[in-house]
């Protein structure tokens, strides 16, 4: 009746290459899911304005003409579910619509802008995972079975202190220190590579300080268990105890972690830019909020969401090739 | 006269490809005034049929009756039993009591939703329950993180009692504690049903303990009663092979170890076997005996109502003969 | 959370400083608008945009008005938004954080993901976003900042309350019958509500600081309504002129945000830190080095071992044991015997804290403590296995079992990595994993729980160890595996003649694999007999009590279990006398007074005991 079973090799790697296709394809649909809730709901911000967007923006005294023009162009006066639909295929086309107050076409803007911000936001996050991660596990490997009280007490106070203060803060401190009292580093604007130097800084020293908390935290509570008293029973030396056995038990941890960072870069550099006149996204979504130009802050809504939304989806299949639990266990 | 009984009774878990059927079309009947022993491994489905029977999780089919009435079908999801009257004591002692309520608090709560208690009473009543489970009624004061293992034990036990339940369902409650009061707790049992008479459904996974407590036992494996009868019967003449290796298990003080009964495997409990679930790891089954192809293709539980002990296997009453040779082996090899 | 605790919190160092900071920041939101809006209001254009100087310590706006006074007066809007924001945030996301444990199946799992996903999206982008929506301006961005901080709430909240709904105490109440209302207010709030206050009172701090980003970007507090975050946007067009203008609001945010970060880590530090462990400050007894030579062939000699750690705690006191080559050695004893502790010294495993000494400790001839930690690891890694209690955890999860079994010889055997592999794959077998091929290259997982035991052995039998520690190594298996784990265990001390020892609390398995055993009660060595003796008759009480107290197939159903009443004490007491005897049933005032030494009942049998069982009868034979 039952056929005889599968010989024992065979019968894992099927469920193996299952499993694995399965998460991804759970992954994925997740993600588009989410990147359609995002649209959604971007889409509803401009009929969620009290009153008239359109008047809203243009001013009180633009000519009922201009207003009813913008509307129509803007397609604000057809059914809702023709605008939704208008609006899913035209971001599908990468046409994210025309500014309600230039008139010109966003995606010119974004185009433009664009590759200033993710270059700014792609170097911090490059600094950040390069320094954050080996210091943090240097400090754990440093301070575990509480040796070292006081390299401890230091360097949590410090990085907590340093964690706390935001971006802007630290932008405003670095400003005043290197560009205005000693002139190394110009004070504004995107030029050469040290116009890059305070930017970055000033994005990646709180998320540096953060995540190499986290870091150590979470190494030392793999140093902590009991697979890595097993490696020391074994008598390994110490750098395979903790290279082999505890470094990838602390990656899982320290991937979702950088997963996260990576929107609160996106968020940083809206204001980083504000401050040093980066000609990037941030500068833009900020005037367009002051002037009301729906349209303008809504497509890089979308786009900021978007690339959130691809880096979560990026940690999750890389979790899903290192942690071999995690395709299983997931839900 | 049945103080609480499954009929029928299957809880699984999951969908789909994860579906877990934990407990698998059970039938147990405790009679009234007297001592179920439900004794198995992990993934033997037994405390999930604990939690079945009281309330805690939902049946995928089948019924419990509490003296003859229906308690809950499958159709009720989650309902409680209104009246109360099963109780339940869990294993981890540190898990069932709130860390933030006094002891005294618990077992009040207790008696207030049983109700028939005025206030002026009440206080009397907690000494009374904290007596019976052998506490001074100081302890009454003092929140659970205070209390060792064996205290708390007693107090979800005095707790349990609170509610005047008809029948209590004892969940491993000595699995976590030493064993030096382990015994003392067994005490307790013993004594609570002769003084009471409560009816109790004692689970654990150690078969001496269950078989100390115990009138009747049941045996189940993976999500099923495999045999069921009365205590000392299936201690000295067991039906089922599962069970004998079960009793060959249990380590004998100043015995030896014992020689090689290899038994295979255990399945996934995701994915059965066919027929009877533990011929893959059976030492009387088709591995050591290829002629018995009856264990993979028929399911053992058709004709078990007639068999001795109403035991699962196909082969019950040539297991007994087996096990009286092996007995004499072991005698041998010490 | 005790009072006690709290305040012993507030005490230390930190407390005082946040406790300090956060009053002063109350006292000023409350006070100084009363005492110095006219000052902060003052309008002198003849001064206006100065630096500092003596009138202006912080100099003027662009109005005259003077910065230092405006950053004061300031504090109040800064503090009464961050908390209306933060305080917003948590009575959306609390409640909705609640959903999952409390409605469960697909309602649950759908607000699960959407809180999932919500708190992907950074916090500031999702105010700007509802902000400006709403509008720009100070409710805009209390709004925008609550709605941006409520998933984090919401993911804390669904994580308390479904801990809280899973516990059993829970279900424990609701199987009384008690009732709703009473099980949230009782049970689920008391449960939750300390870390969601600690949490809210951090975010407090996140909220000052995300609205002083939105002020500061213009897109916050208008004027004529000024905050912290609005002043730092004034100021920083004048920062390469008078840097001190944005100074006084750059640090105002700063302190301010940190005060309540601060604080909530105190709480958080109260909440945690249980009374487990006490930090005594005390002296340290001086590592004592090994006065006994180390001769003979016993595999193992240990004498006078005792193990302390800070804050006053001894659990293992004056052990001495003795393994002989190929001798299966028991350790018995309960919870709190100290037997594990004393298993992992022998194995040099212990803690960084534990502070060991001995007069005498030589493994395979030699104290380790004499050899480098070189020479050390190589006596160890070759001669030395451990089998540990829990297989699950004992097994690295991250790495393929064929490789962590094959690690051990290419570390200490120097052979290649494929060669430790093939051999690795041959132990695997020896121990009677099925498909070893297959299995090692299977991660611990996959593999069930005997499995993984014999995995945990199949790596110790890598090199040719001389003796094997085993801690509890059946504990955590089921009855039908332990046979075939303990079988598995003599016959590998069998074949390669090494010794043994086998710690267990259970003496039925004990009598079964050991030859000789030693029992442990309160960190001390209270018997040492051999299987025969302890079946027969043990001499002292706390074995013949523990054999007694344990239910067998024999035990009479008719009668009741012997039990031992009391506790055993815990490391910390200091008891001058016999441990037992508050528990012994035969204590005198002398058993009270006096500890009794080993006593020598036969060659094989000593017992630590004043008034010992048995022994007149042995005596007699």
């Amino acid at each position: 009746m039952t056929a005889a079973p599968l010989s024992f090799d065979r019968q894992r790697n099927w469920w193996a290459v299952h499993t694995r296709t399965a998460y991804l394809f759970r992954r994925t649909s997740r993600l588009v899911v989410s990147l359609v809730l995002l649209l959604t709901a971007t889409f509803f911000m401009i009929h969620l304005v009290p009153g008239d967007p359109v008047r809203a923006a243009l001013g009180t005294t633009a000519p009922a003409s201009l207003v009813a023009a913008r509307r129509a162009a803007l397609g604000l006066d057809k059914p809702l579910v023709t605008q939704y639909v208008d609006y899913i295929r035209n971001i599908l086309h990468g046409n994210f619509g025309t500014s309600l107050v230039s008139g010109e076409h966003v995606t010119d803007v974004i185009r433009a802008r664009g590759p200033s911000t993710f270059r700014l936001a792609g170097i911090a996050f490059l600094v950040v995972i390069g320094i954050a991660v080996p210091l943090g596990l240097l400090m754990a490997a440093l301070t575990r079975d509480s040796k070292r009280r006081r390299l401890e007490l230091g360097f949590t106070a410090t990085a907590g202190a340093l964690a706390a203060v935001p971006s802007f803060l630290t932008a405003v401190a670095l400003v005043f220190f290197f560009a205005v009292k000693i002139h190394w580093f110009p004070v504004a604007g995107q030029g050469g590579v040290s116009s890059y130097v305070l930017p970055i800084a000033s994005l990646a020293i709180g998320p540096i300080a953060a995540l190499s908390r986290i870091v150590r935290v979470e190494g030392l509570r793999v140093l902590e268990q009991d697979y890595i008293r097993t490696a020391r029973g074994k008598r390994l030396p110490a750098r395979i105890v903790y290279v082999r056995h505890a470094l990838p038990n602390t990656l899982t941890p320290t991937l979702t972690v950088a997963g996260l960072l990576v929107g609160g870069l996106v968020a940083g550099t809206v204001l980083v830019e504000n401050i040093f006149a980066w000609p990037g996204l941030g500068t833009s979504l900020v005037s367009a909020v002051a002037q009301q130009d729906y349209s303008t802050v809504q497509a890089i809504a979308v786009i900021f969401g978007a690339v959130v939304l691809l880096a979560n989806f990026a940690v999750d299949v890389a979790l899903g090739a290192i942690d071999p639990r995690s395709t299983i266990l997931d839900a | 006269m049945t103080a609480l009984e499954a009929r029928s009774v299957t809880v699984g878990f999951g969908r789909g490809r994860r579906r877990l059927v934990a407990v698998d079309c059970v039938d147990v009947a405790l009679p009234e005034a007297s001592t179920l022993g439900i004794v198995g491994e992990s993934g033997s489905g037994k405390s999930t049929l604990a939690r079945a029977l009281v309330g805690l999780v939902p049946l995928a089919s089948g019924d419990v009756l509490l003296d003859g009435e229906q308690l809950r079908t499958a159709r009720d999801g989650r309902v409680l039993d209104p009246r109360r009257r099963v109780q339940m004591i869990f294993q981890d002692p540190f898990a069932s009591l709130n860390p933030r309520m006094s002891v005294g608090e618990a077992i009040r709560e207790a008696l207030t939703v049983r109700g028939g208690s005025g206030r002026g009473t009440r206080a009397a009543e907690v000494a009374r329950y904290l007596d019976l489970v052998h506490l001074d009624p100081e302890v009454a004061q003092r929140m659970p993180s205070r209390l060792s293992g064996g205290q708390r034990q007693r107090v979800a036990i005095a707790r349990a009692l609170a509610a005047r339940p008809e029948v209590l369902i004892a969940d491993e409650i000595t699995s976590s504690l030493d064993v030096s009061v382990q015994s003392a707790v067994l005490n307790l049992m013993r004594e609570l049903r002769r003084e009471l008479g409560i009816s109790m459904i004692f689970v654990s996974h150690n078969l001496a303990t269950v078989r100390y407590l115990s009138d009747e036992i049941a045996v189940m494996y993976l999500g099923r009663v495999v045999e069921v009868g009365p205590a000392e019967c299936v201690v000295s003449a067991p039906q089922h092979p599962y069970t004998r290796a079960l009793l060959y298990a249990v380590p004998s003080f100043g015995g030896s170890v014992l020689a090689d009964v290899e038994l295979g495997e255990p399945p996934d409990p995701h994915d059965p076997p066919a027929g009877c679930p533990f011929h893959p790891c059976c030492p009387v089954g088709p591995h050591a005996r290829p002629e018995r192809t009856a264990c993979i293709e028929c399911d053992p539980r058709d004709g078990a109502d007639q068999r001795p002990h109403r035991a699962f296997c196909h082969f019950a009453t040539a297991v007994a003969d087996q096990r009286a040779e092996e007995t004499a082996h072991a005698a041998r090899d010490r | 959370m005790g009072s006690s605790r709290i305040a012993q919190a507030l005490r230390s160092p930190v407390g005082v400083v946040a406790s300090v900071g956060l009053l002063a920041v109350i006292v000023l939101a409350i006070a100084a608008p009363l005492i110095w809006s006219g000052d902060a209001s003052r309008i002198d254009i003849l001064h206006a945009s100065q630096g500092s100087s003596s009138a202006h310590w912080l100099g003027t706006d662009a109005l005259g008005r003077d910065i230092l006074y405006r950053v004061l007066v300031a504090t109040r809007l800064s503090v009464v938004l961050a908390v209306l924001a933060a305080a917003i945030g948590a009575a959306i996301g609390i409640p909705i954080g609640a959903v999952p444990a409390l409605f469960g199946g697909r309602v649950g799992r759908l607000v699960t993901g959407l809180i999932n996903l919500a708190v992907a999206f950074p916090a500031l982008l999702v105010a700007i976003f509802v902000a400006s929506i709403i509008g720009v301006g100070a409710h805009g961005a209390v709004v925008g900042i609550a709605v941006a901080i409520a998933p984090y709430f919401a993911r804390l909240s669904q994580t308390l309350s479904s801990s809280v709904a899973g516990s059993e105490y829970l279900a424990a109440a609701r199987m009384i019958g008690v009732r709703r209302f009473r099980l949230l207010t009782r049970h689920v709030l008391p449960n939750i509500a300390e870390p969601l206050l600690i949490t809210s009172t951090i975010s407090i701090g996140d909220a000052l600081l995300s609205l002083a980003g939105l002020s500061f970007l213009g897109l916050g507090v208008q004027p004529p309504r000024y905050d912290w975050g609005r002043m730092l946007n004034e100021g920083l067009n004048r920062i390469y002129v008078n840097p001190e203008v944005a100074l006084g609001p750059a640090v105002a945010i700063t302190i301010g945000a940190l005060t309540f970060a601060l604080f909530g880590e105190v709480l958080a530090k109260a909440a945690g830190a249980g009374g487990a462990r006490r930090w005594l400050r005390g002296e340290l007894p001086a590592s004592t080095v090994a006065a006994g030579a180390c001769d003979g062939d016993d595999v193992l000699a240990v004498e006078d071992l005792t193990i302390s750690f800070p804050g006053g705690a001894v659990p293992v006191r004056s052990v001495s044991l003795r393994v002989a080559p190929g001798e299966i050695v028991g350790i018995v004893g309960e919870s709190g015997s100290g037997k594990t502790l004393t298993a992992m010294a022998v194995a040099d495993l212990l803690p960084a804290a534990a502070h060991v000494s001995a007069a005498k400790l030589c493994l395979f001839g030699s104290d380790p403590r004499a050899l480098s930690a070189s020479q050390r690891r190589r006596l160890l890694g070759r001669s030395l296995a451990v089998v540990y209690q829990d297989p699950m955890s004992a097994l690295n999860p991250a790495l393929r079992v064929g490789r962590q079994v094959g690690e051990v010889s290419e570390v200490h055997h120097g052979i290649s990595k494929r060669a430790a592999r093939d051999r690795a794959v041959e132990r695997l077998r020896s121990v009677r994993i099925g498909s070893a091929d297959a299995r090692a290259r299977q991660f611990p997982h996959e593999f069930s729980g005997g499995m993984r035991q014999r995995a945990v052995i199949a790596m110790g039998l890598m090199a040719e160890p001389k003796l094997i520690v085993a801690d509890e190594p059946t504990t955590a298996l089921d009855v039908t595996v332990q046979q075939q784990i303990l079988r598995l265990l003599r016959d590998v001390t069998v074949s390669r003649s090494s010794a043994a020892i086998l710690i267990s609390h259970d003496v039925a398995v004990v009598s079964q694999l050991c030859v000789r055993v030693v029992v442990m009660y309160a960190g001390r060595v209270v018997e040492e007999l051999d299987v025969d003796t302890l079946v027969a008759g043990p001499a002292h009480p706390y074995t013949v009590a523990l054999v007694a107290s344990v239910p067998t197939m024999e035990s009479k159903r008719e009668q009741p279990l012997a039990s031992i009443p009391g506790r055993a004490p815990t490391p910390y007491d200091d008891i001058p006398g016999c441990p037992f005897a508050p528990r012994c049933p035969r204590a005198s005032e002398r058993c009270r007074a006096e500890m009794p030494p080993l006593e020598q009942h036969s060659p094989t049998h000593r017992a630590a005991c004043w008034h010992p069982v048995n022994v007149l009868e042995k005596a007699a034979v």
